[in-house]
């Protein structure tokens, strides 16, 4: 989903980052002030961070035959909700934009929109739809992982297509094009970051469950499940 | 609980072992496994073959091994938070448990009792 240093043009460049801009400044000002009401809740923000890191530096092979990357902010994302994982990918994209050449700082804020803002509020509404109708812990989490990062490379992938709509098709050939390479390959990866955050949750639920209790979207599970 | 978290490891490693055998090998000179971003940045050169980027990239690591470096130390500073989490919550779950034993002898209870909430 990185979009490479200098591959938008300028307007989009401009647009992106400034479509960006305000839900860093959200996202660091809800992160700031749910960690001096709770500042117990720091070594999960610190675990979610680390899984964002960890998933984001494994490039996977697909399907397609080639090699992709899991983004790992659902699990951010439905413990702390979708803004508290804005300055996290921050982290992450400026990490590998200015030490790996990966992505870059023209496109920081189109890649920030796709893997910090679509992503995290992707993953966090489907959660609420999937425990809305019903569906346990386990499946909402996977669900909820896997739909998420799925949305953060068709967004990349829309991104490119209005940047880059084909001279004989338009926008609409292009975006074949980009999702063919982005979201196909993404399949089996989205749902390996689905299990994968299951994983995580589980370990959660058995060793913080007192936590868990009262993080925005696992409160009142008691209650819907 | 043990027993399908094991599963669902197993299937994360199927769903990415499978493609290495699944995918044919291309006949052409172009490798296989690619990344998606350059493939991508090949399908813009295609779309527009005028577009010339216009900001490089500040630092280039030297090369692919110093990529693959840094890279590795990116999953590495991930996986010891994680790590540490674990760890940590596995010893504090023991000592709780150990506690609550101790307190349930005393008072002539079934110390087993609870068990392993999973």
């Amino acid at each position: 989903m990185h979009i490479m240093e200098g591959f938008l043009p300028l307007g989009h460049a401009v647009g992106w980052s400034l479509a960006s801009a305000p839900f860093v400044a959200w996202g660091v000002h809800s992160l700031r002030r749910g960690l001096r009401e709770r500042p117990e809740r720091r070594m999960l923000l610190g675990v979610a961070a680390a899984f964002s890191f960890v998933l984001s530096a494994l490039k996977l092979p697909s399907v397609t035959g080639s090699c992709s990357h899991p983004t790992g902010v659902g699990l951010g994302a439905l413990l702390f909700g979708p803004l508290a994982m804005v300055p996290v990918g921050l982290v992450v994209l400026l990490f590998q934009a200015l030490l790996l050449a990966h992505g870059g700082l023209t496109t920081l804020g189109a890649n920030l929109f796709s893997m910090a803002v679509v992503g995290p509020f992707v993953a966090a509404g489907v959660f609420r739809a999937a425990r809305g109708i019903g569906l346990p812990l386990a499946g909402a989490v996977f669900l909820a992982a896997c739909l998420g990062d799925l949305a953060t490379y068709l967004t990349t992938s829309l991104q490119l297509a209005w940047a880059f709509p084909d001279p004989a098709g338009g926008f609409a050939a292009s975006l074949a094009k980009f999702a063919g390479i982005f979201a196909i390959t993404q399949l089996p990866l989205a749902v390996s970051e689905g299990l994968l955050t299951v994983l995580v949750v589980n370990a959660l639920a058995r060793f913080n469950a007192e936590e868990l209790q009262d993080m925005p979207l696992f409160a009142g599970r008691g209650a819907r499940a | 609980m043990k027993r399908y978290n094991w599963l669902v490891a197993a299937a994360v490693v199927l769903l990415t072992a499978l493609p290495l055998w699944l995918v044919a090998k291309p006949d052409g000179a172009d490798g296989i496994f690619g990344g998606a971003d350059g493939q991508a940045q090949q399908a813009i050169g295609e779309i527009a073959p005028d577009y010339r980027p216009w900001f490089a990239p500040l630092l280039q690591p030297a090369s692919s091994e110093i990529a693959s470096l840094l890279f590795a130390l990116q999953a590495a500073i991930g996986a010891g938070v994680i790590g540490y989490w674990l760890g940590a919550s596995v010893t504090r779950d023991r000592y709780r448990k150990a506690a609550e034993a101790n307190n349930a002898a005393g008072r002539g209870v079934d110390a087993k009792a609870g068990g392993d909430a999973d």
